[in-house]
């Protein structure tokens, strides 16, 4: 047991941060430290520089642009690009559908759009969820018939995140509707958002974001050739890319740079019968509890990390991961919470309704707060996760 | 960064783990905690055998250098036992004011007794009035020809009726609340003006009230530098909580087993408990609290041997408010999901209830950390 990090991984460290000082515009940095999200160019520009580098795909095989490194040193890039803050490698591609197609996908199929994914040539989008089909996923209905060298996709996805930039959607479809059991008849799909039939609709969320949207199919046609996997055996896809991300929905990293601003601002806004707010002991107390939580979170995060080859080898994962999504997403709520509170009255000026005599970040307080309640919702709900936990771990 | 045990810490993991196993079964602590002195001097013995109880010292003290990571595995083994011994005030709180304040000739003279069983230590720190603040302290301690004079009272003394040795912080100069002026003196037990009061514990460990009336010790019963005590109390009680927050983890998880077990047998509307959502949510719930609590004690070993003070508190005081939330929160889940039998003496569930309830209390609760901790800025720097 050495709970350091050794010489080489803090020498990283520092490789890391230099390059991001060097290289991050300070526009882009600019918006991150604001809380606003990058824009799509900013989301670009910055993947490709992280790509120039070998960064933007590091867990990936080798052979497709990944580094040899270990699960911690990951978690650093990851940390300090948080940190920073600068924009994220685009999930959708490098996190979902990238480690699908090297896991499940042809040769041709790698070679065609793993480049371009790690490039962010492509933006990818996720269609998954649907009207009828949120938590109980194998109810989906979205179909696809064959004819001929093609499927035709009929039917409707939502909660479709950032799909008015997308330029490709990976897509659970319905290929098999007399197949009682539900998981069985469901295939795994790389559809062109060029493609004729489909329609993408914006779903303004309580934050007047528009950030998902609703997708429709009407006989879309897809070539053969851009199913994953195989036919009906579109849920083992799925399953894959649902597990694969846990450690990454902690967000420590953000949600350390989000507390440590938090901590400046509260040092410079009003407080109670003139002093600051950061004086005020029951708000330093809820802040302090929360970086407390943040802590054990992240040695969470890294006994997790740590614990990956012996996860691969014996193929379970650890027990605390599944504490990762639960805790990540109430920390980051938790904190969205504690900016409302400190925004106090002036977190009613939101940003739609400018008001000019009022710093920034008190106006996205309160969208913010509202926007994060989406967190410990997707990605399997958090009372899914505890369901999860019940069976796998508890043996209820 | 590597959590995995080394080959010795495994071996040393499971040699516990047998002993436990084999010697604490609920019948035989229930045995062993009604019986004076209400812990076993049979398992002391045992334990000396295996070499845990010079398990933090170095070498050339004659111990076996297992640093906080050994303290961490075996604290957790004796959380999940709800072990009765004097673990907790020989080894870690005893041994730790001698491994940082004793001199060379301190710790020849005491330590050998403590690593082969023979003496028990305790640290009597509580006063009535002091609550948490180690730096409220009314016992004194004047000098006097070839020695010192201690007067005060002392409560909740853990082991305080067992020990042969009682470490006790008094004040050799400045106020009540001064953070100077503290020190520490080892007394032997049997001094005369050393009154005990024995009692057994909420958790059923045993604990005393001590009153030094007059008690006459010579000038080498200074522990470490005069007026300077309360910085080798701080040092000690942070690897105390460092200790108890391995305890912990091994008593919730012990706690969260027993409870699983309950729900998978027990049968209500015709099929197991377990069964129901609003029952495994909270285990999942549980199992959630335990997992922090878990980090928080790997997080207490590695900044236990932290020389930089301020450093080391700060995150000390994150490892006992996450603790002391957890060990509420795992307690009570365990008692609602066991029902009625969760609340009867028979029944183990109750005792690691008790045990995890004692521990949030003790060394500051959860609350008491938490708002030194705001007041000391956090942990996380403005940015």
């Amino acid at each position: 047991m050495d709970l350091r990090f050794t010489d080489e991984e803090q020498a990283f460290r520092l490789e890391v941060r230099s390059f991001i000082d060097a290289q991050l515009p300070p526009a882009t940095r600019d918006r991150m430290i604001a809380g606003l999200g990058p824009t799509k160019a900013m989301t670009v520009d910055w993947q490709q520089k992280l790509n120039a580098r070998g960064w933007a795909v590091p867990h990936w095989a080798v052979a497709w642009g990944g580094q040899p490194w270990s699960a911690i040193k990951r978690f650093i890039l990851s940390e300090e690009l948080q940190a920073a803050p600068a924009p994220a490698p685009l999930g959708f591609n490098v996190a979902m559908c990238g480690p699908v197609i090297i896991a499940f996908g042809t040769e041709a199929q790698k070679r065609r759009f793993l480049p371009r994914m790690a490039n962010l040539d492509d933006w990818w989008c996720q269609g998954f969820s649907e009207p009828g089909a949120g938590s109980d996923l194998a109810s989906l209905r979205c179909a696809a018939r064959r004819e001929g060298d093609s499927y035709v996709v009929n039917g409707q996805k939502t909660w479709t995140t950032l799909a008015q930039h997308a330029d490709w959607i990976f897509l659970l479809v319905r290929t098999d509707p007399d197949n009682p059991k539900a998981q069985e008849g469901i295939s795994f799909l790389l559809v062109d958002m060029r493609s004729p039939g489909i329609t993408v609709r914006p779903i303004v969320t309580i934050d007047g974001g528009q950030e998902v949207n609703e997708v429709f199919f009407d006989e879309v046609k897809v070539p053969v050739e851009n199913l994953v996997g195989s036919e009906n055996r579109g849920w083992d896809c799925a399953k894959f890319l649902l597990s694969n991300e846990r450690t990454g929905q902690a967000r420590v990293g953000a949600s350390k740079e989000r507390l440590r601003r938090l901590r400046t601002l509260a040092a410079a806004a009003p407080g109670n019968r003139g002093t600051m707010l950061i004086d005020d002991i029951r708000f330093r107390t809820r802040l302090t509890e929360v970086e407390v939580q943040l802590k054990a979170l992240e040695m969470t995060t890294l006994r997790v990390l740590a614990d990956e080859n012996r996860q691969l080898k014996e193929r379970k994962p650890n027990p605390a991961s599944s504490v990762l999504k639960i805790r990540g997403t109430e920390i980051q709520q938790a904190i969205s919470e504690l900016y409302v509170m400190a925004a106090g009255p002036y977190g009613l000026a939101s940003a739609a309704d400018h008001s000019d005599g009022l710093p920034e970040w008190t106006e996205l307080a309160q969208a913010t707060y509202f926007n994060w309640r989406k967190q410990s919702i997707y990605g399997g709900s958090n009372e899914i996760q505890k369901n999860i936990m019940a069976k796998a771990f508890l043996g209820l | 960064m590597d959590f995995d045990l080394t080959e010795e810490q495994a071996q040393l993991k499971d040699s516990v783990a047998r002993l436990l196993k084999e010697r604490y079964g609920f019948e035989a602590r229930r045995a062993i905690m009604v019986t004076a002195p209400g812990f076993s001097r049979d398992l002391w013995a045992s334990y000396a055998g295996i070499g845990l109880l010079g398990l933090p010292f170095t070498a050339d003290d004659g111990g076996f250098d297992g640093g906080p990571a050994g303290v961490m595995l075996v604290s957790e083994l004796m959380g999940g036992a709800l072990a009765l011994e004097p673990w907790l005030a020989t080894v870690v709180l005893g041994g730790g004011l001698l491994r940082h304040g004793g001199s060379a000739q301190q710790r020849a003279a005491l330590l050998p007794g403590v690593i082969e069983g023979r003496s028990l230590l305790a640290f009597a720190h509580t006063e009535a009035q002091s609550r948490y603040d180690l730096a409220d302290c009314a016992t004194s301690a004047r000098e006097q020809a070839g020695g010192w004079l201690i007067d005060g009272d002392k409560r909740v003394v853990l082991h305080g009726a067992a020990a042969d040795f009682v470490f006790v912080t008094a004040r050799t100069a400045g106020s009540r609340h001064d953070p100077a002026g503290i020190s520490v003196f080892m007394v032997p037990a049997d001094t005369a003006g050393v009154q005990r009061r024995a009692y057994t514990a909420s958790d059923g460990t045993q604990a005393a009230d001590l009153r030094f009336d007059q008690v006459g010790v010579a000038a080498d019963a200074l522990i470490g530098t005069i007026g300077e005590g309360l910085r080798l109390a701080e040092r000690v009680i942070d690897e105390a909580i460092a200790a108890l927050a391995a305890e912990a983890v091994g008593a919730m998880q012990a706690a969260l087993d027993l409870t699983l077990d309950y729900l998978r047998t027990r049968k209500q509307f015709g099929r197991p408990i377990g069964s129901f959502q609003a029952l495994q949510h909270r285990t999942a719930d549980m199992m959630v609290a335990i997992e922090g609590a878990r980090s928080m004690a790997i997080l207490a070993a590695m900044v236990a041997s932290e020389e930089d003070a301020a450093t080391r508190r700060r995150q000390m005081r994150a490892v006992k408010i996450e603790i002391g939330r957890a060990a509420r929160f795992v307690g009570q889940q365990a008692i609602q999901l066991h029902g009625g039998i969760g609340m009867t003496m028979e029944y183990a569930v109750g005792h690691y209830f008790k045990r995890l309830t004692a521990i949030d209390t003790q060394f500051g609760d959860a609350d008491h950390h938490l708002g030194l901790l705001a007041a000391e800025g956090g942990l996380l720097d403005a940015a």
